[in-house]
């Protein structure tokens, strides 16, 4: 492996990890403070690219410039949080917060099976393509190898600025100490007056945004099929497992691990790269089983 | 849920057969009548019946209170081992497919069910639907070995060494189908009531207390895994044998959901449910996807969510609550 292959992976590696965080971001936000594994979270994520997508072809074609993609993004995710996120919060998983796991479990992926079709009957079946955001910002050279700006650089920042983002929220603002405080117990929270409900309803609409912008943030890279949803969820949910569930800061460097080993394995042994994820949060999930940051929960008998 | 899986374990307790046996009879007889009845409805349902052998597999692990998304996964196994032996072996013997595949998936079920009964509730879930989507891209990236997305030919084994023609094997085929209903989900209720059985339920209640009796609880959902995987297995070997080929879509995360799906629309935890849900599901897949086809998910998710917030108990629950009705009137 020379030094331009070995570049070239670890570029892939990081624009892929980047991209991946920011959805297991959502995931791991909502079932840090809800308990809830979301597996419509896929979707969200879908249809978020298929929105940026759609929004782009539009705008473009009335004339716009290419660089109007980007708050196109932006807008995407919003109307996923807003017009999908925070409806399915209200109507449905408010109705199971005290139901076994295994309902609730159901009960988001009946609201995925639900999505995939709703998909499929909006944007059909063929594979849509869309990079005027990713030309928009050219290309870099580094040490010989040229890699776009939008990947190697936007798309980590954009990730860290998030990371950082979302814990000076949760940490330092009155809003973010009310989530914190309902995590931590909710019926103290609600006797000291926190509208837990409300508290739901914001997490679970901010966490949605999140899938949607994951989505719209990488229709520039990749071409939006139907399925897309599907492996994603399964792929953000390896790298919330390896972390450990509702674990922000851990999701980081699970992103970062699986998105540099799939990378690698890609130039590697292509065969395998799918696997990567998987035998990664296998084998820590073996030695240990609350995933690299969680901690052992005190069971009740 | 819980309510019903304990009402079809007592009601076989006691002494009188219950309308309930008598139903169940009066069932299965009429699916032995079906080839002179109607014909033309024996193929859909001996899938039907496939399927609802492994949404056994998928009921097993509800009365434990565990979902699995990904027991597809043993379904595939079992058909694959089965075309891999045919294409090894022309002219293998029907029961040796069937018995190398529920073989094949057993032992997958050890490897897998090893690593997954450490887990409960979303990881249990989540991990099962993680190793289906491992094998699902084995299959179709090793296209050379597995045929990719065409998958593999399954040709017709021979019965007792006879080479049949397809009608007559459709026909052997169908009855072992049925055979294997009965057998497997006379064994099933028997293995609930069974001193494993018993305590692998306990696992939904508490596992803590399990554990002070001094039992193992990852051993005995263990057993109760392998026990789901064997049957998963069987379903997806009778399956493979009746359609004739194997392709990845057998092990498909669409697949494990709507084995999911059938598990709860039929009563979740009621061995009866699983069979009576896989053909009412197939019959109306079969008539509704002329008109649906393409909304045929969102209608599964819609039924799926009106079921758990409406009407838990699904099919076997609100046949129960008739029955029972019935009963107070006498």
């Amino acid at each position: 492996m020379n030094l331009t292959i070995f570049l070239l992976a670890l570029f892939d590696g990081i624009s892929y990890a980047a991209l991946v965080f920011i959805v297991a971001l959502g995931l791991t936000l909502i079932f840090g403070v809800m308990r809830i594994l979301n597996i419509a979270h896929g979707s969200l994520y879908a249809i978020g690219a298929y929105a940026t997508v759609s929004l782009t072809g539009f705008f473009l074609a009335l004339g716009f410039a290419p660089v109007f993609a980007f708050p196109l993004m932006l807008v995407s995710a919003v109307l996923v949080g807003v017009l999908l996120g925070g409806p399915i919060e209200w109507l449905l998983l408010r109705r199971i917060y005290d139901k076994p796991e295994v309902l609730q479990l159901l009960v988001t992926f009946a609201v995925f099976m639900i999505l995939e079709d709703v998909q499929r009957l909006v944007w059909g079946t063929q594979p849509y393509f869309q990079a005027s955001a990713l030309q928009a910002l050219g290309n870099v050279t580094v040490f010989g190898v040229t890699y776009t700006v939008y990947q190697l650089i936007l798309l980590p920042m954009v990730a860290i600025g998030l990371l950082l983002g979302l814990r000076f929220f949760l940490r330092h603002t009155v809003i973010g100490k009310l989530i914190l405080a309902t995590t931590e117990d909710r019926e103290a929270a609600q006797s000291i007056g926190i509208d837990a409900e409300r508290v739901f309803l914001f997490t679970f609409t901010v966490g949605a945004v999140l899938a949607g912008l994951g989505g719209a943030l990488a229709s520039p890279t990749t071409s939006i099929l139907p399925g897309m949803g599907a492996d994603m969820i399964v792929l953000s949910f390896a790298v919330v497992a390896t972390a450990g569930l509702g674990q922000i800061g851990g999701a980081a460097v699970a992103a970062l691990m699986i998105g540099l080993g799939r990378s690698f394995a890609v130039y590697v042994w292509p065969e395998v790269a799918v696997l990567v994820p998987y035998l990664i949060m296998v084998l820590v999930l073996l030695v240990r089983p609350e995933g690299l940051f969680g901690s052992p929960v005190a069971r009740k008998i | 849920m819980t309510d019903i899986s304990q009402n079809s374990t007592s009601s076989r307790a006691s002494r009188r057969p219950s309308a309930r046996t008598l139903l169940t009879l009066a069932g299965v007889l009429l699916l032995v009548a079906v080839p002179l009845i109607a014909p033309t409805m024996q193929l859909l349902i001996n899938l039907a019946l496939a399927k609802g052998i492994a949404v056994l597999g998928v009921t097993v692990l509800l009365r434990a209170g565990q979902v699995s998304f990904g027991h597809a996964l043993f379904f595939g196994i079992s058909a694959y081992v089965g075309a891999f032996l045919v294409a090894s072996m022309p002219g293998a013997d029907m029961m040796l497919v069937l018995a190398c595949g529920v073989l094949g998936a057993l032992v997958a079920g050890l490897l897998v069910g090893l690593f997954v009964v450490r887990y409960r509730g979303i990881f249990f879930g989540m991990l099962n639907l993680a190793f289906s989507m491992i094998f699902w891209s084995i299959l179709e990236k090793f296209y050379h070995i597995t045929g990719g997305a065409d998958g593999i030919r399954l040709t017709r084994p021979t019965v007792l060494g006879l080479e049949m023609e397809r009608g007559g094997f459709e026909l052997v085929i169908f009855y072992l189908s049925i055979a294997l209903m009965v057998g497997l989900g006379w064994f099933t209720l028997r293995w609930f009531v069974s001193p494993v059985g018993q305590v692998f339920q306990t696992i939904k209640t508490n596992e803590t207390r399990l554990e002070y009796l001094g039992l193992s609880p990852r051993r005995v959902l263990l057993s109760g895994y392998m026990l789901s995987a064997g049957l998963c297995g069987v379903g997806g070997s009778l399956m493979a044998m009746t359609q004739g080929v194997v392709t990845p879509e057998y092990v498909w995360w669409v697949r494990s959901a709507e084995m999911v799906f059938i598990a709860v629309l039929g009563g979740a935890g009621s061995v009866r449910g699983a069979f009576i849900g896989a053909l009412v599901y197939e019959i109306v897949r079969i008539y509704a996807s002329a008109y649906a086809g393409d909304i045929w998910q969102l209608l599964l998710g819609g039924f799926l969510l009106v079921i758990i917030l409406f009407a838990p108990g699904g099919i076997m629950g609100i046949a129960d609550s008739l029955i029972h009705r019935k009963g107070t009137r006498q």
